[in-house]
């Protein structure tokens, strides 16, 4: 998993059926200092995330996990929003 | 599987439910060298690791899933053990 701010949504209205219902953000991976790292990707929202939370998201054919038995075509998705996190020097 | 240090702690009390009682973990990878290889990811933790320790991680979401000890895991990275030593042997 990776750590992510969520920087904007996405609006779809033509897409696959099993799509109809996710929500789709915009997240920027972020290194443990809090910049950027890495280029911004879109994930389907497994959390009840919002745009300038703190999250962490899967990557691969895991993220259409949490919306069993429906397998929606997803690559990236979002399955918790970050309290705090603390990195030892 | 890689090398990794655990550099650190996640919290996170909104999240999925698969993820409940879960120990996340701030991993670096490493080279063998023990230089830092790319940004530091989360990873379950399997086996009982802590900061500082460097362990063995696997970043697949079937293998995480079943360290974790959970079928249809929404996870991609996890900690399956502890590593005591590497040991390298040059080619001359």
């Amino acid at each position: 998993m990776h750590l992510a701010r969520v920087i904007g949504d996405v609006v779809v209205t033509r897409k696959d059926d099993s799509l109809v219902g996710i929500k789709l953000l915009v997240v920027q991976p972020i290194a443990p200092d809090g910049t950027d790292a890495g280029r911004a990707l879109v994930a389907v929202d497994a959390a009840g995330a919002g745009v300038g939370e703190t999250v962490f998201f899967v990557r691969g054919k895991e993220a259409s996990f949490p919306f069993f038995p429906v397998e929606p075509p997803v690559d990236a998705g979002i399955v918790g929003i970050v309290d705090h996190w603390t990195v030892e020097k | 599987m890689q090398i990794a240090r655990v550099v650190g702690t996640v919290v996170s009390t909104q999240k999925h439910r698969k993820f409940e009682g879960a120990k996340l973990l701030l991993v670096q990878p490493l080279n063998l060298d023990d230089t830092p290889r790319g940004t530091a990811l989360l990873a379950v933790d399997g086996v009982g690791a802590g900061v500082t320790e460097k362990v063995l991680i696997v970043l697949e979401g079937r293998a995480a899933g079943e360290a974790l000890g959970r079928k249809a895991a929404p996870v991609d990275a996890a900690i399956v053990g502890i590593v005591d030593l590497v040991d390298i042997h040059d080619h001359p």
